[in-house]
């Protein structure tokens, strides 16, 4: 039997699936539009992969999403949970209550109860103040007076120790025990507030996630696929089965993003370079380290502060459907775009508006396969100037977008993915090779189907109280078992990257180790 | 007017005022603004006074947060320690504070004091002991004038306390920190109580304004369809000292403070010149082409390009297209005295520091 996976990545305009085969290979890949309920896209391209790539139902042995349902759910403040939220940390940090700077409509969408409790740690990892266990059954009385649907537990240090959220988390559970309780110390890094609101917003996407999980199941097994495993793509570039994603759904938010470099690193087997994955509005443009997304320490996400990782990203609003603009002889392209309307109204599909696609195509360096698009028309009626002027600013703005996304002036490889990636040309000022793969435009759902299981763990540790080998050992172990929890083989599970950072102006070799683990899924 | 009562907007405002004046150092505002927010929010007022009408003989004290970042953003504040400080160190003299003021216009210490003000219900003095931000205790406008950094006090969030009387600024700044470690990493202090007279005559005036204005220029340009740079040097009377792009950026961490320099390739008029920044914590000096530009105490500030937005030396990174901008500092800073304070020679540089309005004549 042949063993098939599924890959499936929601992207702006399109949603994108891809067949693979064992040895990754390519069996066949699909595009639909995407909707703005997500799911019914991911089923109608879906279905098409199935019948279009002839696929039989029973070799596939996994479907591995990379969907937007999460960060559309908190930018439209649309199905999110009431959460309640608690903190612990008194006397410190009662200046400053939770969610204080949160967009007002996002508050209200989310905000249960909130508590501010004694109890956290410094960091040294000794007590603040004794957990006040009392307050904790009060606070929970009142989550469940108010009916909450899921709550947020952050301590002070609890990266340095978790003992007083794990402690509250029993707590609650004794009075709530069916609703999900999260853990701040196993979402963010450290500074309080972006962990606490990236806690919450976890909290707060639980029902959202759930009730897609549901229905991707509902239609999977609708397709036949009905004891496939589901899998979703995580920020930092893996994958976790669906019952450990439905826990901590904020994992998912940027991963359509994480998978594109993720994808042009399998279509390359290039470990190092910069990855230009180009849509139908946006460029989005980041660097593979070890074959990985290069990664952020801080996200906005709906207008919140957090400190999820997420992949270090340029994104530019140039991209296939990007408007030219000409005033007083200037040229202008993007950010405004005509998105998947591209063919109807770009002038090589008798449209009227001249597109970023369009000067490509006009200037001779883009080529497209479809009856609809005649190149003859765009070449007829663009002024050469135009074309020459539009395709200079184009250039331009992505070599300057790939000289900030470095780290040194040195020429690096460039990969090309993506819808739009066929824009570009085939050299670019400080790439030493521009390269885009055989599949470019399937890179992401490529990426969400090759994607490894991953576990992360971020711990706090200050070396004059334990030994540097024995912490990297703890946090290794942990992240070990984050990993297998996330759906990983434990015979494949290996430790990809030990990153040990000393917290400056601390005595006492304050140390953060962060751990990833990566291993093949288990099926 | 004598009296402003602060808004949420002004406060916004004022962090982001405060991060040009702090010259890529000096430590987010974004916890002391959220401090200050929350303040108001519970119903709280923060008074801005006129440090003009200050009576000769009233008490002055300034509050400030000292100690690690990390720990500033993790075991963020109960708003009780400053408080708590300044009420310790009112009980030492027997006499109540009649205006608060911050040490430092630049930085995380620009809005401490306004929440402590709301908490305590005292007005706030226009007007700080730097005009921008520096790295030591005793480099403040106050030292110069002979004012003493103690009796000071120094509280955290459990109820501890502790009177400092040290025989000199120095001595203050080396015990204070060793305090401030056994509190957890981070300590809140009332320091260098003074005079109303002896404040008038030592403290750098409206600059609590000027942030505000700063920041809401800023946060108008872009409404009102103008250049923010142009905006951003007409507000702050400063000079457009280069346009490039970062092109290296090498840090050490020395004796517990991020030194460094960040390398500008000219661009625009600027193309086919080099500009290098020397940094230690805040932006120190600006040489270009092997010629010092502007050095400390004049204000040295990294801009992007195009927003104008401030950009602390912890982000500086290769890449970023940036605007560099000198504003010169409050004429205080320019004595003799003053430079063996905090003028290039303090910070291990061996050159003679140029008021930075004869400085850039040069270069037209």
């Amino acid at each position: 039997m042949a063993k098939v996976r599924i890959g499936i990545d929601v992207g702006s305009t399109h949603t994108d699936s891809v067949a693979i085969n064992e040895r990754n290979e390519v069996i066949h890949a699909v595009k639909a539009r995407t909707t703005s309920d997500v799911t019914s896209g991911i089923i109608k391209s879906l279905r098409k992969l199935i019948i279009g790539g002839n696929l039989k139902t029973d070799d596939v042995v996994a479907v591995m999403f990379g969907t937007t349902h999460i960060l559309n759910a908190i930018v439209q403040r649309k199905g999110l949970s009431k959460v309640g939220v608690l903190r612990i940390g008194a006397p410190a940090t009662t200046a400053i209550e939770p969610m204080l700077d949160w967009p007002e409509d996002l508050r209200v969408a989310v905000e249960g109860a909130k508590y501010i409790v004694r109890g956290g740690h410094e960091y040294t990892g000794d007590e603040i103040a004794p957990l006040d266990e009392e307050e904790v059954r009060k606070a929970a009385m009142n989550f469940a007076e108010r009916g909450v649907d899921s709550v947020a537990i952050t301590g002070v240090f609890s990266i340095v120790n978790p003992e007083h959220e794990l402690r509250a988390s029993e707590i609650i559970r004794e009075l709530l025990p069916s609703i999900p309780i999260v853990m701040s110390h196993e979402i963010g890094s450290m500074g309080l507030l972006e962990r606490e609101n990236a806690t919450i917003l976890n909290a707060a996407s639980i029902g959202a996630m759930r009730k897609a999980i549901r229905s991707l199941r509902e239609s999977l097994n609708d397709l036949g696929l009905q004891d496939t495993p589901m899998f979703f793509a995580q920020n930092d570039g893996t994958t976790a089965r669906a019952d450990f994603i439905e826990k901590y759904p904020i994992f998912t938010v940027v991963a359509p993003i994480s998978n594109s470099l993720r994808g042009a690193y399998v279509l390359t087997g290039i470990k190092d370079a910069i990855v230009v994955d180009t849509g139908g509005t946006t460029s989005n443009i980041g660097v593979l380290t070890k074959g990985y997304p290069r990664e952020a320490l801080e996200i906005e996400i709906g207008g919140v502060r957090t400190n999820i990782r997420s992949p270090d990203i340029v994104a530019i609003g140039l991209a296939g459907g990007s408007i030219v603009k000409v005033s007083d002889g200037k040229v202008r392209v993007g950010p405004v775009s005509v998105g998947y309307k591209l063919i109807e109204e770009g002038i090589s599909w008798g449209g009227s508006t001249i597109t970023a696609t369009d000067i490509a195509i006009a200037k001779g360096v883009m080529k497209i396969d479809d009856p609809g698009c005649d190149p003859e028309r765009a070449k007829k009626l663009i002024p050469p100037e135009i074309v020459e002027k539009a395709y200079e600013y184009m250039v331009s703005k992505l070599e300057e977008s790939i000289d900030k996304v470095k780290t040194s002036p040195e020429p690096e490889t460039v990969i090309l993915v993506g819808g739009g990636s066929l824009m570009w040309p085939k050299r670019l000022r400080g790439a030493k090779e521009v390269i885009r793969p055989k599949y470019a435009q399937s890179a992401n759902a490529l990426g969400a189907a090759t994607a490894l299981v991953g576990g992360l763990v971020e711990k706090a540790f200050s070396y004059d109280h334990i030994k540097r080998e024995d912490a990297i050992k703890i946090a290794s172990e942990e992240a070990t078992r984050k990993a297998i929890m996330a759906g990983a083989d434990p015979t494949t599970v290996e430790i990809m990257e030990v990153e040990e950072i000393a917290l400056p102006y601390l005595p006492g070799n304050a140390v953060k180790i962060r751990v990833k683990a990566v291993g093949k899924l288990k099926l | 007017m004598v009296v402003t009562k602060l808004t949420r907007q002004d406060i916004e405002d004022l962090a982001l005022g405060a991060t040009v004046l702090g010259t890529g150092g000096g430590g987010d505002p974004y916890i002391g603004k959220l401090m200050a927010i929350q303040a108001l929010e519970r119903g709280g007022e923060i008074e801005l006074m006129d440090p003009d009408v200050v009576d000769d003989d009233a008490f002055v004290v300034a509050v400030a947060g000292m100690g690690a970042p990390v720990v500033m953003i993790e075991k963020t504040p109960s708003g009780k320690e400053a408080a708590a400080s300044l009420i310790s160190l009112e009980k030492y003299f027997g006499r109540k504070a009649d205006y608060i003021i911050s040490i430092e216009a630049g930085g995380l210490n620009s809005t401490i004091p306004l929440a402590t003000a709301a908490e305590l219900k005292r007005p706030v003095l226009d007007g700080d002991g730097m005009g921008r931000a520096f790295p030591e205790l005793q480099m403040v406008t106050f030292h110069l004038y002979g004012v003493k950094a103690t009796p000071m006090s120094m509280a955290d969030e459990k109820g501890n306390s502790v009177i400092l009387d040290t025989v000199d600024n120095f001595w203050a700044e080396k015990i204070a920190r060793a305090i401030t470690v056994k509190f957890g990493g981070v300590a809140w202090i009332s320091i260098y109580p003074m005079s109303g007279r002896k404040y008038k005559e030592a403290a750098v005036k409206y600059s609590l304004t000027k942030e505000i204005e700063i920041g809401r220029a800023l946060n108008d340009a872009k409404k009102q369809g103008k250049n923010p740079l142009d905006v951003l040097l007409d507000v702050t009377r400063g000079y457009h000292l280069f346009t490039g792009k970062i092109v290296d950026v090498v840090r050490r961490a020395t004796g517990g403070f991020a030194r460094g320099e960040a390398v500008i390739e000219g661009l625009e008029d600027f193309k086919g010149s080099k500009l290098v920044i020397r940094f230690q914590n805040e932006n120190l000096i600006a040489i270009r082409d092997g010629e010092v530009l502007a050095s400390v105490p004049d204000l040295i500030t990294v801009v992007d390009k195009d927003s104008a937005r401030p950009i602390t030396t912890e982000r500086l990174k290769y890449g970023l297209r940036v605007a560099v901008l000198g504003i010169p500092c409050d004429p205080k800073w320019r004595s003799e005295k003053a430079l063996e304070v905090v003028g290039p020679k303090y910070f291990g540089y061996d050159i003679e520091y140029v008021p930075i309005e004869e400085a850039v004549k040069k270069w037209g």
